[in-house]
């Protein structure tokens, strides 16, 4: 049977020009992690996506802000020559600001995945889980050190306009930079492998707000408790179960800032315990997203 | 050279073996991976990606082994899964491009082959609408170019017609045979449906229960059994002869096997492609109209139940 003969082409068609071949590099884990990095750290704000989706972490990146901005135009106005608080207590007054947003964020880097279960198309290109998991986390703690360090260079930039003391604010706003290193940290860690856990982000944002908002309400309660009943210096345990009394703590031991209210370190033995307590946290979760992700 | 080659390959879970020394040697071309859900398909695929590590046993994937170079092999291969996996917010540009990117190309190129490769699967305007709005057929082809976008040597397939419609069955089908006779991409095609892979593969294999149940080229699968069916008019000035009988009565007559299939079919067994001329002038001569004469291959399915029902030691020695 001969072959059939093909039909006369229309007019309006689209010429085929045939298959090509690729024969470009190929530039492999490295390049392939970096461009997820770059993907996720965008898509934490929104940038690439709908409107709808650059509401919320946009919004709490300038919520995060302003107060920063007021904080500098009032010590400008009153000319006081100090900054009325330490960078790093600004950091633990925004704690809900903080939380609020690393909860919708980190589920939006990993439950998108899990959910439209894209995550074996990843994993059956050269990029391994743990690859991912450092993207990933990367990208979570690059975007929560954006957060955390802006409102922080906003009052070091207002310090320097308004001619304070430039050493002393350097030095403080270093110490409140180390403080933002930590809330990225712990924060980004805990709050991906809560997001790991399931393919609802609704699940996700629920279960991180909870573990981060309610360990430290227990913690303030725990602190009045035995503030009232004894003496201060064991109250500050409380800190140990609440995420940004333990960086605050710890910081302020570290660089021997002056306390005020709950933060404090019951003594030094007690500020080792915070900073360890804070490498161990995020060094665990960290562990297991990469283990939740190796059994893909 | 082999695509792909396994030599014992046993897999085994806590609770089931889920391939069992498995050794089947792959060919370039369109590959069927045929059996029955949970007959070991998946497994296999996972292990020739180098995702999982086999129990006992080696594979080789285009050369190169699955335990030590997985890296290396992802990097040529492109993986279809047979589930859905794609994010409905972002539209199939976005998303193949993304995807080339993880595979390693420069954003510029994994711009140039995304639009390449959807032209080659067929979506053209609507690449630049959210995916969520697609069709399965739609959708199936941006797996599909998500899985070639990096122009890989082999893809695998994991029941790329799954949830199509006949008609959507049938493109799919014919793009997968573009894949290799116009991209010059060799595939490995899962189906658990095997009418739909006699069609469309050089070669298959038939797993069950992890074991391999059979290997072989398409044709051999379907050449001893092929027929023809013949069913033609009744004699216009003599209504009452019985055409059927006489015309089985000429083509064996003419050294044909023929069996009557029910009604007015008769089943003719090719015997090479004199026997379209012998069932031609049979008919001519009878002076009656021809209904149909269409080849009515054995079905894959047939053979792979049949087969199944044996023995499986009768199996070995039964076939070439």
């Amino acid at each position: 049977m001969s072959e059939p003969v093909p039909a006369a082409v229309p007019a309006d068609v689209i010429h085929d020009i045939g298959y090509r071949h690729y024969d470009g590099p190929r530039l492999g884990r490295r390049y392939a992690t970096r461009s997820l990095y770059t993907l996720t750290l965008r898509g934490s704000f929104g940038l690439g996506r709908s409107i709808r989706s650059k509401i919320l972490p946009m919004g709490l990146l300038a919520l995060m802000c302003v107060p920063a901005l007021i904080i500098v135009a009032v010590a400008v106005y009153v000319k006081s020559g100090k900054l009325p608080l330490e960078y790093e207590r600004y950091l633990t007054i925004m704690d809900f600001v903080i939380a609020v947003f690393v909860a919708s964020q980190a589920p939006v880097a990993l439950s998108r995945d899990l959910r439209f279960m894209t995550v074996p198309l990843y994993f059956s290109r050269p990029i391994t889980a743990g690859d991912y998991v450092l993207a990933k986390f990367g990208a979570m703690f690059s975007a929560m050190f954006l957060l955390t360090g802006l409102p922080l260079l906003i009052m070091w930039i207002g310090s320097l306009l308004a001619s304070m003391n430039f050493g002393y604010n350097l030095e403080h706003f270093g110490y409140g930079l180390v403080a933002a290193v930590l809330f990225s940290l712990l924060y980004s860690s805990l709050a991906l492998v809560i997001a790991a856990m399931t393919p609802r982000r609704g699940f996700g944002v629920a279960g991180i707000i909870m573990l981060l908002l309610i360990s430290s309400a227990i913690a303030s309660v725990v602190y009045f408790v035995i503030n009232r009943h004894d003496q201060s210096a064991a109250a500050y345990w409380s800190n140990a179960i609440s995420p940004p009394g333990m960086i605050d703590s710890a910081v302020t031991w570290m660089f021997k800032l002056p306390t005020t209210g709950a933060v404090g370190v019951p003594s030094d033995l007690g500020g080792f315990v915070f900073l360890g307590e804070i490498a161990a946290l995020s060094a665990a979760a960290y562990g297991l997203l990469v283990r939740r992700y190796r059994k893909i | 050279m082999s695509v792909i080659i396994t030599d014992n390959l046993t897999k085994r879970f806590p609770r089931v073996t889920a391939l069992d020394r498995l050794t089947v040697d792959v060919q370039p071309g369109v590959v069927g991976l045929v059996g029955a859900n949970g007959a070991g398909k998946s497994t296999l695929i996972k292990i020739l990606l180098g995702l999982a590590p086999a129990t006992e046993g080696t594979a080789r994937v285009l050369g190169l082994d699955v335990a030590t170079e997985g890296a290396v092999i992802r990097e040529r291969v492109g993986y279809m899964p047979e589930h859905d996996c794609l994010p409905p917010d972002v539209s199939a540009t976005e998303f193949v491009v993304h995807m080339a990117r993880m595979s390693g190309l420069p954003a510029t190129a994994a711009r140039e082959r995304t639009a390449d490769t959807l032209r080659h699967v067929g979506l053209y305007e609507e690449r630049y609408r959210p995916i969520g709005g697609y069709s399965t057929g739609m959708k199936q082809r941006v797996k599909l170019a998500q899985a070639l976008v990096h122009d890989p040597q082999l893809v695998l397939l994991d029941e790329p017609t799954n949830g199509l419609d006949p008609a959507g069955r049938d493109e799919m089908l014919e793009l997968i045979r573009r894949v290799h006779s116009d991209f010059g991409i060799s595939v490995l095609v899962t189906s658990h449906l095997l009418g739909e892979l006699e069609r469309t593969c050089d070669h298959v294999v038939v797993v069950d229960g992890g074991k391999l149940l059979r290997s072989s080229s398409t044709a051999d699968f379907t050449k001893a059994t092929a027929l023809l069916a013949v069913e033609v008019t009744d004699r216009q000035s003599d209504p009452g002869f019985d055409v059927t009988a006489a015309l089985s009565e000429r083509l064996t007559g003419g050294g044909l096997a023929v069996t009557a299939d029910g009604g007015r079919v008769l089943l003719v067994e090719i015997a090479g492609e004199e026997t379209y001329d012998l069932v031609r002038d049979a008919v001519a001569g009878l002076g009656v109209g021809l209904v149909r004469m269409e080849q009515r291959r054995h079905r894959i399915a047939e053979v792979f139940q049949d087969r199944a029902a044996d023995d499986r030691s009768e199996e070995a020695n039964d076939h070439v």
